[in-house]
Order: structure tokens, then C-alpha cells, then sequence
């Protein structure tokens, strides 16, 4: 073993972090992101048993959350990481000087997502019944809305990802993986709003998520849940949709006018 | 110099910048029916960015280009001259997990081809893919590679073609019948085609007409022959080594 050639590829790797901020800012992100839900969690489990409350049905809340994340998350890598395949082959420059139109891709990609989200969500909630006796179907009718809105959630970050891929580069793929899980805190995913500082917890009625994810546990709880509180989640998800549409729209014209279409194609 | 010919292709003062850098400066030519239209230069002489801008993948900073008498930075207008050209790099590959014929199929279906499994047997019979067909795109050689970007490019029978460096990675039987394919292309087809090479015998003998670019600008055009004498070079490569190295005609 030689110095030198360890040393040369440790230097490497170093010149990488040096001259990419995502990465660079990839090492802070995840133990940040695990150490907020992981906290967050630990404080709804304190703050029950110091209340004297009875335990709830924590495998229902977060077999459910989990899943239920899991569709917006693969929502949102059906757009991003669609896009990327394209390109990684090295196909991209090949589909956009055919007659596709950038409206039509996107369209593709959403119905890509939502044939992930699809196989995804069965898999899952037929292991979550066979492993664990979970049945998510006890969500009932409220199920569809839930599911719809958080792909609709998927869509629109999967769009905004791409959208910043595009115009910085495959540096920026690393996006692809963790924007989604950028709102897995203020989301709620598993644990109630009221967890979270009063800061977080007017961002968090801004995410539609988390009206999903209130919602579940109250279904859960066998509370009624306020079917305007679904509304009020899908007028969101159609605000920040038409608001990424229009990011990917600027950009892509943009990414057009500097050549990078181009560039990025081959 | 075509009589009564329409050109297919039309570029007026066609600019493109970079910031402060200017990579194509007021460029103007046409491409006719039937007619091998050659790019030559170095590398960084704008041949790729002004393939690019007849492609829509780059907007240009100034100029006019008319496609088929269509504008293509208008997005209607854009999509009906798309389905009549079509354009091949050796740069540029295939998805890699899909089957050859799988590929084939994806683009067949992106351009509207009619009776696509037909068309898609012939062209892998044409450039001789049937053995590797139903193989997943990643499994082919750089060669066989560039002949299904080739494939690709013959799916919607294009009226115009833009072929940048399509030759690179091929043997010299696989691009002297490439060659052979696109000159009878052009015969029988009267398809226009728009041509880079660093092969300079190549574009020799394929281009009907050459346009040389040096740092953005044509700085000459005319058939092969014309060329040569103009430069008083030997044959093109020679023309190409004057060019590139600072020396007008």
C-alpha cells in the first residue's frame, strides 16, 4: 500500500467538496433532517407519557405516516429522477429535438409518478398488513383525496428539482434525493403540529402534507376530521403545482438562451 | 446557383453570444433539396452552436432562421418542423437499460412513424443491427452505438438532416457504408443534409458545397474544389491546417 495513491484519491474527493456546494452541503443536511424528526418524535412521546395520556396506536400512526410519506416521495422522484435517466444515458439532446413538446414531457413524467406511486403504495400496504396486521384501508374514503394530494405535493417539488437540475447541472442532482425531505419536519409526518414551535407550526399549515398527515391520525384517533381542511390542502398543492410550472417554464427558457440544453444533453 | 429550387433551410445573419464570448458571428446560408451542405473548422468554430440553434436548443442572440419557410423558436411551429427533420451525434446516446428495438420504438412512437414495426426492421436491417436488436443498449459497442443514433435519425424518414460528427466511432467499412447510405439517401430521397466532420477525405467526399467556419464567422464557402484552389492547398486536410492555423484565403 502506498501513501501517495491513497492520499491522491483521499485529495480527490476533497476537490469534489471544493468546488460543489450541494455536496458540500449534503454532509450537514441529512444528520440535521434525522436529528429535527427523530427530536420532534421524542418530544410527542415525552410530552404523552408526562400528560399521563394513554399510548395511542403508535403502529397505526406511523405504519401509516411512513406510507403515506412514501407517495408523495415517490411522486416526486417520478419527476426528478425520471428526468435524470435521460440524463445519465446521454438521451436528452434525442427527445427534445423531436417533436415532444416540454408540456407533454412533463405530462409524462406525472403519469410516471402516479404508476409509481401505485405499485409503490400496494406493495407496501399489503406488507404492512402481512407483517404487521395494519390495515391502512381503515383510513377509508378520506384514503383517495390523501394519496392525490400528496402526489400532487410530489409533482410540484419533483418539478422545482428538475427545474434547478436543469439549470445548474448534474451537480445539482443531489436535489432529486433530498428536497422532498426538506418538508418531512414541518410536514408532521409523525407526530402532531402542535409538536412543533410556534414558528414551525405556521409553516407548517402552508405545507399541504401536513393537513394529510393531521388528518390520518385524527381517522386514526377515531376524531372527526374537517373535510375543509382538504380543500384548503388541495388549494395549496394547486398554488405551489402552477408556481413550479411557471419556475420550469423560466428556466428552461433561460438553460435554452445560455446553451445549456445543449450541454446537458451530452 | 439551384435555379428553381426552394431552400429547405435558410439562415440570415444568425449571431449567438455567450456573455462577452461570441460564438457565432451574423451567419447566413441555405440548404437545399438534395444537397450535402458541409461544416468545417477547428474546434470552437461554432459549428455545433449553430447546429444547436437549428435545433431550438439554444436561442440565438440575433438572427433569423426558416425552417421549411417556419420559425422554429415558435413553439407550434417548432413542433411541426421537428417532425420533418431529424438529427444524429455521436455525442449523444440511448437510453442504456432498454432493448435496441425497445429504443427504435420509443422514437417511432415520438414522431408519429406510421406501420412502426416495419420501419423499424428495415432500419435495422439497413444498418446492419439485427444481431444486436434485442440487446439492452448499454451491452452495444461505441459503433454500434452511433448506427442506431443513425437508425434514429432515418425513423421519420427526415427531409432534413443535421449529422454532427456521425462517423467518429465507426470502422472505415461501417462509415464508408454510412457514407454509401447517405448519398443514396440524398439521391433518391432528395434529403438535405447538414454535415460536421473532422474527417476531412470524408467531407470531401460527401459535401456538395462546404462552408468554413474559423472563431464564428463562414471565412469562405464553395464545392470541395473551390476551396482548394482558393487556399492553393494541396487537398482539404491542407485547407483545413491553414485555416485553423490564422491563414485567410
Amino acid at each position: 500500500m502506498k501513501l501517495h495513491r491513497v492520499s491522491a484519491m483521499f485529495l480527490r474527493h476533497i476537490y469534489l467538496y471544493r468546488h460543489s456546494l450541494t455536496r458540500l452541503v449534503e454532509i450537514f443536511y441529512w444528520p440535521l433532517l434525522d436529528l429535527l424528526v427523530w427530536g420532534f418524535v421524542s418530544l410527542y412521546i415525552t410530552r404523552l407519557s408526562a400528560e399521563g395520556k394513554s399510548t395511542p396506536n403508535f403502529l397505526g400512526i406511523f405504519l401509516g405516516a411512513l406510507i403515506l410519506w412514501d407517495i408523495l416521495f415517490r411522486s416526486q422522484q417520478g419527476i426528478s429522477v425520471s428526468f435524470l435517466e435521460e440524463v445519465w444515458a446521454r438521451n436528452f439532446l434525442n427527445l427534445f429535438v423531436s417533436p415532444l413538446t416540454i408540456g407533454e414531457y412533463l405530462v409524462s413524467l406525472m403519469l410516471v409518478a402516479v404508476f409509481k406511486v401505485v405499485v409503490v403504495f400496494l406493495i407496501s400496504a399489503l406488507l404492512a398488513w402481512v407483517l404487521y396486521s395494519f390495515n391502512l384501508f381503515i383510513i377509508g374514503i378520506y384514503l383517495l383525496p390523501f394519496m392525490l394530494c400528496l402526489v400532487i405535493l410530489g409533482w410540484a417539488i419533483g418539478i422545482l428539482t428538475t427545474s434547478l437540475i436543469l439549470r445548474f447541472g448534474q451537480q445539482a442532482e443531489v436535489l432529486a434525493w433530498g428536497v422532498a425531505f426538506l418538508f418531512q419536519p414541518i410536514s408532521a409526518v409523525f407526530y402532531p403540529i402542535s409538536v412543533l414551535p410556534k414558528f414551525l407550526q405556521k409553516l407548517a399549515l402552508v405545507i399541504p402534507a401536513s393537513y394529510v398527515f393531521e388528518g390520518m391520525r385524527d381517522i386514526i384517533f377515531g376524531r372527526a376530521f374537517p373535510a375543509g381542511q382538504l380543500l384548503k390542502a388541495f388549494g395549496l398543492d394547486l398554488f405551489y403545482l402552477l408556481l413550479a410550472l411557471f419556475f420550469f417554464f423560466r428556466m428552461f427558457k433561460q438553460v435554452r438562451a445560455r446553451g445549456l440544453l445543449a450541454k446537458m444533453g451530452e | 446557383m439551384r435555379g428553381a429550387d426552394v431552400p429547405l433551410l435558410e439562415v440570415k445573419k444568425l449571431s449567438k453570444s455567450f456573455n462577452s464570448f461570441q460564438a457565432v458571428k451574423s451567419v447566413s446560408f441555405e440548404l437545399y433539396p438534395g444537397e450535402i451542405l458541409g461544416l468545417l473548422g477547428p474546434n470552437g468554430a461554432g459549428k455545433t452552436t449553430i447546429i444547436h440553434m437549428l435545433l431550438g436548443l439554444t436561442s440565438p442572440t440575433s438572427g433569423e432562421i426558416k425552417i421549411f419557410g417556419l420559425n422554429p423558436l415558435k413553439s407550434r411551429q417548432r413542433e411541426k418542423i421537428l417532425s420533418r427533420m431529424n438529427f444524429s451525434s455521436t455525442y449523444v446516446a440511448m437510453p442504456y437499460s432498454l432493448t435496441l428495438r425497445e429504443s427504435l420504438m420509443v422514437f417511432a412512437r415520438l414522431y408519429g412513424v406510421r406501420k412502426a414495426r416495419a420501419r423499424i426492421d428495415l432500419l435495422i436491417e439497413q444498418f446492419e443491427l439485427k444481431e444486436v436488436a434485442d440487446r439492452p443498449v448499454r451491452t452495444l459497442s461505441s459503433g454500434q452505438m452511433t448506427r442506431l443514433n443513425l437508425a434514429k435519425a432515418f425513423i421519420n424518414q427526415p427531409e432534413i438532416l443535421l449529422l454532427d460528427e456521425p462517423t467518429a466511432s465507426l470502422d472505415p467499412d461501417i462509415a464508408d457504408r454510412t457514407r454509401s447510405y447517405l448519398l443514396e439517401m440524398k439521391r433518391t430521397k432528395k434529403m438535405a443534409i447538414l454535415y460536421t466532420s473532422h474527417n476531412m477525405q470524408e467531407m470531401e467526399q460527401i459535401s456538395d458545397r462546404l462552408l468554413f467556419l474559423h472563431h464564428g464567422e463562414i471565412i469562405a464557402r464553395g464545392t470541395p474544389d473551390d476551396l482548394v484552389a482558393r487556399f492553393r492547398g494541396e487537398d482539404l486536410e491542407d485547407v483545413f491546417l491553414k485555416v485553423a492555423r490564422e491563414v485567410r484565403p
